[in-house]
């Protein structure tokens, strides 16, 4: 074989190989989906939205749980939010001038980014559940705010970074102080760009588990009262998936199809929202 | 006085606030589960790390087999995962046509949207069923009896186990190590890429010559943040590498992780040494991660200004 057959041979199989590799990707996602789609849409009736979880045996559906979800989730959302926009503002906006600090606070930030999640469940609980003496909502809130603040640092600070340093000057020089100008220009051109940090927040908090299952535990029945412990969407369908029987998975398959489409739609938005900002900016 | 002024700085010192909740997060983290170990530290010493004992009835505690597992789990996922990602950020970069890079990125980037309760449930239903029926017996009877890593390959084939779960914590990194790898080969400058290209070399030249070279620290800080990932991952694990104390070095045995202890024992706990045990796990942990993630992490800053690979 002459050096370029061979040289064309090993491009060839290399790249063959990057093929399948995308192949590989795309199946898994392809396949998850498509046993969520296959197991889920059967089991998803009215019952699952107007019915509470059941005991063994009996039919029920997961409106408790769902309704644990959005409390829980939208409550860290309302609190972590606002801190985590604040927080990103200063790393972006102040951070050059004591810069050292800001680089700390961002390696901080970017390790708490991907922390283990399980762990900030144990933190919630040693807070709030060892103090109180009872599992309740309000620690599964702390925890899950403690996991959405570093990703809202961080999208924020990245799209304040984004708008170009002449908007800022401009503004400036027509005599706006500087809080006058982050607030009426650089918040006003970053906008879509916050607003599509906080939705991928909130799709990632929205499917974690680990972190409730020692602080909002579980609750059989209706409960929107954030002291006591409350039922979540997550923790449902780890306890139902796990049980041998055969109407809990089916709710915990139809939960799966729920929680997995509520996130995926949010993701999609969010790219598609972010899209959309980076063609105005 | 100008009235902006007073405004302006309260915003600072309102923002200066928000940023330094981020460190005392961490610090608060530390301590909290410092002070909720303290009994266990204080029994066990140093020996808690080295001990494969995990008996509850005896309230005797080491945590050499989840910490075992977890590093087993994880090499496996790194290992599956590393080529993988490698490929897709390859055919994203290089192969794919204009128009469905995009699209294509967008599906791997979904990947890592999947909430890792539904990667469980994928997992223990359908992937380790399949596994047990279709690979698990071909490869005890064939691998299983090579020497040096036939023994690996050995074990009961029920689906769980430790391998499975470094399986499924593979699917779960690539599209974290894959994103990090897609933008650092984005940085590479393009007249590098396009003189090699103009001598006559072929793409997969240009990729392992120039590209992967160029970008090399950002590919390792990627492979970190996949590691620090899979060290962590609770609920994909929980569900199928079956939860057993032993310590085994066949890989289709069950296991137990470190995360998969405290999600599965922690809240039937019932002591206090069996409690501060298990807090004693999560803050090695949290302290193995935080090395990963913080070496990763200090790798790609060095290299953009921002923080590269989707976040999400």
């Amino acid at each position: 074989m002459t050096r370029q057959r061979k040289r064309a041979l090993i491009n060839f199989i290399c790249l063959a190989l990057a093929c399948v590799a995308m192949a590989f990707g795309l199946f898994f996602l392809g396949a998850i989906l498509w046993t969520l789609v296959k197991n889920g849409w059967p089991a998803l009736s009215a019952q699952v939205f107007s019915q509470m979880t059941p005991p063994p045996g009996e039919s029920g559906g997961l409106l408790n749980a769902i309704m644990g979800s959005v409390i829980i989730t939208g409550v860290a959302t309302v609190i972590g939010t606002p801190l985590g926009i604040l927080a990103g503002t200063y790393l972006a906006e102040y951070g050059d001038r004591a810069h050292r600090v800001a680089g700390v606070i961002r390696l901080i930030n970017d390790v708490l980014l991907s922390a283990p999640s399980v762990v900030i469940g144990f933190f919630a609980y040693a807070l709030i559940v060892a103090r109180t003496g009872h599992f309740s909502g309000w620690a599964g809130v702390v925890a899950l705010a403690v996991i959405l603040v570093p990703v809202v640092v961080s999208s924020t600070e990245n799209m304040l970074k984004m708008v170009p340093n002449q908007l800022r000057e401009a503004a400036a020089a027509l005599g706006a102080s500087k809080s006058r100008v982050i607030a009426s220009i650089t918040y006003r051109s970053a906008k879509t760009g916050i607003l599509t940090g906080v939705l991928l927040a909130i799709a990632r908090i929205s499917g974690e588990t680990a972190p409730l299952l020692f602080t909002s535990l579980n609750n059989q029945f209706w409960n929107t009262n954030l002291s006591k412990p409350m039922a979540s969407l997550p923790i449902v369908i780890f306890q139902f998936a796990m049980s041998p029987y055969d109407d809990w998975q089916h709710l915990a398959w139809a939960g799966a199809l729920l929680i997995t489409l509520s996130v995926l739609v949010i993701n999609i938005t969010a790219r598609g929202l972010a899209k959309y900002s980076a063609r105005n900016i | 006085m100008r009235p902006g002024v007073l405004l302006d700085a309260m915003f600072e010192r309102a923002a200066w606030l928000a940023a330094w909740v981020v460190p005392i997060t961490l610090v608060a983290i530390l301590f909290v589960l410092w002070m909720g170990c303290r009994l266990s530290l204080q029994h066990f010493g140093a020996g808690f790390l080295t001990s494969a004992t995990w008996d509850p009835v005896a309230q005797n505690f080491g945590a050499l087999v989840p910490i075992y597992g977890t590093l087993v789990t994880s090499a496996i996922a790194l290992i599956i995962a590393v080529p993988v990602s490698f490929g897709i950020a390859l055919f994203l970069t290089e192969l794919a046509p204009g128009f469905l890079r995009g699209p294509l990125g967008v599906a791997i980037d979904l990947l890592a949207a999947i909430p890792s309760i539904i990667f469980g449930m994928w997992g223990l239903f359908i992937f380790a069923p399949y596994f047990a029926a279709h690979f698990e017996p071909w490869l005890i009877a064939h691998v299983g009896s090579w020497p040096v890593i036939g023994g690996w390959f050995q074990g009961a084939p029920i689906g769980i186990g430790v391998f499975t779960a470094g399986f499924i914590l593979a699917i779960m990194i690539i599209p974290f190590i894959s994103a990090v790898m897609r933008d650092v080969f984005a940085l590479v400058p393009p007249m590098m890429k396009e003189s090699a290209y103009g001598m006559g070399a072929t793409t997969w030249e240009v990729t392992s010559r120039i590209v992967l070279p160029q970008s090399r620290s950002g590919v390792i800080g990627g492979i970190f943040l996949g590691l620090g990932r899979a060290l962590g991952e609770t609920m994909a694990v929980t569900f199928v590498i079956g939860n057993a104390h032993e310590l085994t070095h066949a890989l289709f045995m069950p296991g137990a992780t470190i995360s998969s202890t405290l999600a599965n024992e922690f809240t039937e706990a019932v002591g206090p040494m069996y409690t501060s045990s298990l807090i004693e796990l999560g803050l090695i942990l949290f302290v193995i991660t935080f090395i990963v993630l913080g070496g990763a992490r200090w790798i790609l800053r060095r290299i953009t200004s921002r923080t590269v690979g989707a976040p999400i």
